[in-house]
């Protein structure tokens, strides 16, 4: 039902729709999905720049989550990624490009990662760099 | 009544849709497509960076390289070009060209800034020496950067087509299609961001 009303609306630009369409799109929304970012990346930059968090592994950590924060706020707020736009066919799309995003780059990290802490030491050019 | 009857009873194995249905939700849902599948190059460049970030071969290292006050402020000025977009769109349904208009102006004039500090950053860059042929971290580097920074270029470029187009032709339902699929593009530009903030300069940083 509601993926008819957005296609139409889109299709047509029919002022009636516009008002059932404009629940994507209010300025509320968009003040609301900036002032988030904005924060999310403000305290990202802040942990990194002030070396408030003293452990490397814990700072990155921190950064990649507020990152995927982020990326799920922009997405829902600038882009309306939800259940009910185009009948869930653009989330659908989403999850799935998400998944395999994870695989493709977690997957050659993990594969590299591999081969080069099992490279035999001797095989190395330079052992004293390992892991340059 | 017979004809009715008949196509009552007349199976109907696919789903009836009017032709007007898809004419502009299915180029949208297809623009979505192509993002995704842009979403699918750039975790190949990720992917491709992430495995190279350590391949210095003794040259800089991003901790040498990277001015982290820069990033932020060619951050925040991309976050503001998102808003100034969301702006656009919500003038485009509101009916005001003139607005549209004005909002894409400030955001392209935002994604032409961004570029440009970009650009600078990589001469000053090249200037140190720091090329992308120093090492393969710098190969990765320029090239993840560099596919994102053309992007949107390509987005300016589109804007200032969209700008003629309304001023030439108003908000007809083909140029509301096209900037609704013109603001996608640009939110998807900085959701990418996102990522190339958070892994090629902060955890670089660290």
């Amino acid at each position: 039902m509601s993926a008819d009303h957005t296609v139409t609306h889109e299709a047509t630009g029919d002022a009636a729709h516009d008002s059932n369409e404009a629940g994507h799109f209010t300025l509320r929304g968009y003040l609301i999905g900036f002032g988030v970012a904005a924060a999310l990346t403000a305290v990202a930059f802040w942990i990194v720049m002030s070396g408030a968090i003293a452990s490397g592994a814990i700072a990155g950590a921190v950064v990649v989550a507020l990152a995927i924060a982020q990326i799920i706020v922009q997405t829902s707020a600038f882009l309306h990624v939800n259940t009910r736009v185009q009948g869930g066919w653009t989330l659908i799309a989403y999850v799935f490009t998400a998944v395999l995003l994870v695989i493709a780059i977690a997957g050659s990290l993990w594969i590299m990662h591999h081969l080069n802490t099992n490279m035999m030491p001797g095989m190395m050019p330079d052992s004293s760099n390992q892991g340059l | 009544m017979t004809a009715r009857a008949q196509e009552a009873a007349a199976p109907v194995f696919y789903e009836v849709e009017d032709a007007t249905v898809h004419a502009g939700g299915g180029t949208l849902l297809g623009f979505w497509i192509y993002l995704m599948s842009d979403a699918l190059l750039f975790a190949t460049l990720f992917a491709t960076f992430g495995v190279l970030s350590s391949n210095f071969a003794g040259g800089p290292t991003p901790r040498e390289l990277f001015d982290l006050q820069v990033v932020a402020a060619n951050t925040g000025i991309l976050l503001l070009s998102a808003l100034t977009c969301g702006l656009a769109m919500i003038s485009l349904l509101a009916g005001r060209p003139g607005a549209v208009r004005l909002w894409l102006l400030v955001t392209a004039l935002l994604g032409i800034a961004f570029v440009g500090i970009e650009i600078h950053e990589f001469r000053s860059l090249i200037a140190e020496g720091a090329t992308p042929q120093r090492s393969g971290y710098l190969s990765a580097f320029f090239t993840l950067v560099g596919t994102h920074g053309l992007h949107v270029t390509f987005g300016v470029l589109w804007i200032g087509v969209m700008l003629v187009q309304l001023g030439q032709r108003g908000l007809h339902p083909e140029n509301r299609r096209r900037l609704l699929c013109l603001s996608m593009f640009w939110h998807f530009l900085d959701v990418i961001w996102i990522g190339v903030f958070t892994f090629v300069y902060l955890l670089g940083a660290l």
